[in-house]
């Protein structure tokens, strides 16, 4: 046993040792411990160095709110993780740890330079010193401020562990497992209420578990006994559940919250076995009880920044929770009556502790219980400085004027090996906020307390303004009997021993003889942030808290300024002469702890990551070596390499092979709609540009949907099936969105309208074979039936058999081929493909991807909207006039075609471009240009498809350009970066003008 | 995270819903009768409340049906929800 470990307690068991590393030196430890308690029990207190200035920095505190020791663990292991709080982290066999933000060693560290530089380091420094010169950033600036910041390293490898997400509903949420929640808990499950208990510890009873003295008694026990009786009773019960090592991360709105829950984290490494790490839980509380307890506050002196300065509740906590003393010649410093719990403690177990007050006398019961236990007290003083360079070894101190606004006297130096402070206490507020709570400002103690107006739920305990143990009991009792609908309970009679009192002296920032500017009185440990930088900050015109905040950078750590909004706050109301409860606080905005990102995506990592859709033709594409492109979350072929074919070879093969005798494609993605109702009709004519009303059954139509702002929006084939039935075909990516902007239309605009809206884009296999073969294809696969033109014309469909299975076969063409889509019910979509590719090897069918569809379209010049269009052309501005019906009196986005900027001349529009070496090939989205001599050159459209037809021998490509329509034949330029491109506009039409192909 | 209570399926997650912008905008019945700034402002002009304003939403992975929400924006206190052919509850 080391020497600072001075007191067996339950919760550590001395019989277990555990090994661990910090810094690359072995240390012991106990299991029980955490990395913090472990450290100090070794007598290290020196973790870290701050963040801006890198001074030396010691463990603070015991909890979450840990600003100065923060580490990396597990260095160079795919398990590694920075910014872990050593407070927070359970010790295990074979931990690693180091600390961060020091380099070459915690104890040499270059960037301390900094700390002597100190006074050219304001606030706002980065904002004003970085700015200029502006060649400077990229070379210098950048590299130097990446390379001092940072904290800690991000891990390379890919997270081995597994994360889960788990949804869960319940009657009374508790959020803290301290005294009042414990209450609070006992209260809802015996009144038959479904109940979840979290607590982020790995034990319940909060402070009160290690109280265990005279001054604090419950019923005649200790109140630390008493709570150990509780909590045994509290397991029995059935209604209840507890969580523990379960912290909540955020309260959202309707009582939604979520809490992560570490299951393995606590483990030695080899003894996790590959399970879940962590599990994020939803949780739909139907009522909230917050009792997440209060923080203690540090106090604002000149250089309390030394390793060994501590608050002083952790210190009593690092004492009688884990059985460590931080120091053998403590003193403490403080403002209020608690302080005194840890000297009479200290004290009770023979370590020398002295107290230095800014108050003038207390009179409460536990004062004077360490008046007679011979605990010498400093009244009406103040720490004017410490001294100490790795740890702390005495400070000094200066009595404090009548009004506290200076210090008087001499100053009288006192030696320690560490200064417990302690600035009273400030309620966890930040559940009630983040659930949208607002908070009032208590003058007493200067404290900002839950104003509650939201039903559904409360705050209890010390989170709720309660501290001391009677108020705690009792208000809690109260509070949740009266939420809960709850008559009577055990706690209604109970008796409680109190010996603190509230009275406090508040000095936010505590005066001293050295000048304002020379003091180094920090307000955010992690950060860096010292009253001064929020004095300069308020000199500098800034006034709002939160542009404080950003401009000083305090409250904005890791630790999101849970010991120094406060102080922020106060020192900003003293200097600018306000009150403090008029100033409002920063928002508190979840997670309250960081959370891992492997347990916000939970399962959804790898191959489900998303939703992957493949169509039932999926696996003939993997056999025949296609290589897949991703259109939404369809895996579409993109073409189909033979041997060592890269892209480009492959779709000049397949597209030949399309236009001189037959390629196949699988279109089963495209999405459909079957629409049915007697009004049917009536509704493709709001919803298309185009006439629908004459369409003849058994004929098809191509549409163009528009926006009611009159941008294209989608398009496709619909065909008519019955007198009352169509069948809609949209864009791959545009199915969900078309079917749910039709759906709208028809729910909210034409309720009228008998129509009904069916997605059936999964119901459907397709194969589109196209081609001047297609028609002797097709006749192998259905022999008895007449395609000859006038039997079965272009743009008609008719129902079809293969075997017993009934079929559809439409006569539609995006190729520009003669061509046939055959629709068959989806689980036979494998054997109607293989039939096709059988009937077809005597012409050489060619399996063709997305790739080869897109060039084939673009030698017709047919659009693809999202490619050629981008939610700014207008039918017109495609030279699409011919689909836009002039005689229908209204459809969606009709009006918007003659607004003012819509009829504008000069708009972009489509054209076809051809380069003047036919060999070079445009890039897509490269800019044009028509004028490249006056600066700054006007960009005046851009490529948006451009291919090399190898059945035109040439490249070609579609662009929009201002006032394109105009433009045929003139020369423009698309300026690359090492050459410009001449180019010539043309007509978007390629190739076949008249159409002939289409009838082969 | 609200708990929205969709008026034909009952109190469902609001990852379930999507929301559809201001509601009792109706579409003009005879649009080329309207100027451009008749148009537009049916078009593109929003109030976007902050405080009490009535909204659209669609359950989208649920029954699909559109229906109308009173929400205060400010609060994210939701006051009514009903059907698309009924009037507003008058609060
Ligand atoms: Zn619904």
């Amino acid at each position: 046993m080391t020497k600072y470990r001075v007191n067996k307690t339950k919760q550590v068991d001395q019989t277990k040792t555990v090994s661990f590393d910090f810094d690359g030196k072995s240390y012991y430890g106990f299991e029980g411990d955490t990395l913090a308690s472990a450290l100090l029990s070794n007598g290290v207190h020196l973790v870290g160095r701050s963040f801006k200035y890198h001074r030396p920095r010691g463990i603070m505190s015991c909890g979450s709110e840990e600003p100065n020791a923060i580490c990396q663990i597990n260095e160079d292991t795919d398990l590694t993780e920075p910014n872990v709080r050593a407070t927070e982290i359970e010790l295990y066999e074979g931990l690693k740890a180091s600390s961060q933000n020091c380099w070459p060693s915690v104890n040499f560290d270059i960037g301390g330079i900094n700390n002597f530089i100190s006074p050219f380091i304001p606030a706002g420094f980065y904002y004003k010193t970085f700015m200029w010169p502006k060649s400077f950033w990229k070379k210098i600036y950048e590299p130097l401020i990446r390379w001092s910041a940072g904290l800690g390293k991000s891990p390379t490898k890919p997270d081995p562990e597994l994360y889960d997400h788990k949804h869960v509903h319940c009657d009374v949420l508790i959020i803290g497992g301290g005294i009042s929640g414990i209450i609070a808990s006992k209260i809802a499950a015996k009144n038959n209420l479904k109940t979840i208990l979290i607590e982020d510890k790995n034990i319940l009873g909060g402070s009160t578990i290690f109280q265990k003295n005279e001054n604090y008694k419950i019923n005649d026990k200790y109140s630390g006994g008493w709570i150990d009786e509780e909590i045994a009773e509290l397991k029995k019960l059935d209604n209840l559940t507890i969580k523990t090592r379960t912290s909540l991360a955020a309260y959202h709105s309707y009582n939604y919250l979520l809490a992560k829950e570490n299951i393995s984290d606590h483990l030695p490494l080899d003894k996790r076995n590959g399970g879940i790490r962590q599990r994020l839980w939803k949780i739909r509380a139907d009522k909230v009880i917050v009792a997440t307890g209060a923080i203690e506050r540090p106090l604002v002196f000149n250089n309390n920044d030394r390793p060994g300065i501590m608050l002083s509740n952790s210190v009593k906590k690092y004492l009688d929770f884990y059985g460590v003393t931080c120091g053998f010649n403590n003193l403490i410093f403080t403002n209020n009556d608690s302080a005194y719990e840890t000297a009479v403690s200290l004290k009770e177990k023979g370590i020398s502790v002295e107290m230095i007050d800014i108050r003038k006398k207390s009179n409460s019961k536990i004062v004077k219980n360490a008046e007679q236990l011979g605990v010498k007290i400093y009244w009406n003083s103040t720490v004017v400085n410490t001294f100490g360079l790795r740890k702390i070894n005495s400070v000094e101190i200066m009595n404090l004027s009548e009004d506290g606004s200076n210090v008087v006297g001499d100053k009288s130096r006192i030696n320690c090996d560490c200064l417990a402070i302690s600035g009273g206490w400030t309620p966890m507020v930040h559940m009630h906020t983040q659930s949208g709570g607002k908070l009032d400002f208590r003058e007493i103690d200067q404290t900002f307390i839950p104003n509650e107006i939201d039903k559904n739920h409360i705050n209890v305990g010390s989170c709720n303004g309660d501290f001391e143990l009677e108020e705690i009991i009792n208000n809690t009792n109260k509070k949740v009997k009266n939420f809960l609908k709850v008559s009577e309970t055990e706690f209604d009679n109970i008796s409680v021993l109190n010996s603190k009192e509230l009275n406090k002296r508040n000095i936010w920032l505590l005066p001293n003889f050295i000048s304002e500017g020379k003091c180094k009185s920090f307000i955010d440990f992690q950060n860096d942030s010292t009253a001064k930088d929020i004095k300069l900050a308020l000199r500098e015109g800034f006034k709002s808290i939160e542009h404080v905040k950003r401009y000083t950078t305090t409250g904005m750590a890791t630790d999101q300024g849970k010991l120094s909004n406060m102080h922020a706050l106060g020192i900003i109301a003293d200097t600018a002469g306000v009150k403090m409860g008029t100033l409002g606080t920063t928002t508190f905005r979840p997670p309250f702890t960081p959370l891992t990102f492997g347990s916000i995506v939970g399962r959804s990592v790898g191959n489900f990551f998303d939703i992957i859709r493949k169509t039932s033709i999926h696996e003939w594409h993997i056999q025949n070596k296609a290589k897949f492109e991703n259109v939404g979350q369809w895996k579409r072929p993109w073409y189909y390499p033979i041997n060592d074919e890269g892209l480009h070879d492959a779709v000049q093969r397949e597209s030949k092979a399309a236009r001189d005798s037959a390629g196949i494609l699988d279109a089963s993605t495209l999405g459909k709609i079957d629409i049915q109702g007697t009004d049917a009709s009536e509704f493709l004519n709001r919803v298309y540009t185009n006439a629908w009303s004459k369409l003849e059954i058994g004929k098809c139509r191509y549409g163009l949907m528009l926006n009611e702002d009159g941008m294209v929006y989608d398009d496709g084939v619909t065909t008519r099936l019955g007198e009352n039935h169509y069948l809609m075909t949209t864009t791959t990516g545009g199915a969900a969105n078309v079917l749910s902007k039709l759906e709208d239309y028809l729910q909210t605009e034409w309720p009228e309208l008998d129509v009904y809206l069916t997605s059936v884009t999964d119901h459907y296999s397709t194969a589109s074979i196209c081609g001047p073969n297609s028609k002797k294809i097709l006749k192998k696969i259905f022999p008895d039936k007449d395609f000859n033109d006038d039997a079965f014309p272009h743009m008609s469909y008719q129902n079809g058999k293969i075997d017993e299975t009934n079929c559809r076969i439409m006569r539609i063409s995006f190729t520009g081929e003669l061509s046939y889509e055959i629709n068959i019910e989806s689980k036979y979509g494998k054997s109607l493909w293989e039939k096709c590719i059988e009937a077809g090897k005597e012409f050489k069918i060619t399996p063709y991807g997305t790739e080869t569809m897109h060039l084939l379209r673009a030698e017709k010049g047919f659009i693809i909207v999202g490619q050629d269009t981008d939610g700014t052309m207008t039918p017109i501005d495609l030279q699409m006039d011919w689909i836009v019906s002039k005689k229908k009196y209204d459809f969606i986005g009709k009006r918007s075609l003659y607004r003012s900027d819509t009829i504008r001349e000069d708009r972009k529009q489509l054209v076809g471009l051809l380069t003047d070496d036919p060999n070079e090939i445009l890039e897509e989205g490269a800019q044009i240009v028509s004028d490249m001599s006056k600066k700054p050159v006007e960009m005046i459209g851009h490529v948006t498809s451009s291919y090399f037809s190898p059945n035109l021998n040439k490249s070609i490509a579609l662009a929009v350009v201002k006032s394109g329509k105009k433009m045929n034949g003139q020369k423009l330029i698309v300026p690359m970066e090492n050459k410009n491109i001449n180019v010539t506009v043309s007509d978007s039409v390629f190739l076949d003008k008249e159409n002939k192909r289409i009838n082969a | 995270m609200f708990l929205i209570n969709c008026p034909y399926c009952g109190e469902r997650d609001q990852s379930e819903f999507s929301c559809g912008g201001e509601a009792h905008i109706v579409r003009p019945k005879q649009p080329t009768e309207l100027s451009d700034d008749q148009w537009a402002e049916y078009l593109f002009m929003r109030k976007n409340i902050k405080g009490v304003q009535f909204e659209r939403w669609n359950h989208t992975h649920g029954c699909r049906k559109w229906f109308n929400m009173i929400r205060d924006t400010s609060n994210d206190k939701i006051h009514a929800v009903y059907k698309m052919n009924e009037k507003p509850p008058v609060e």
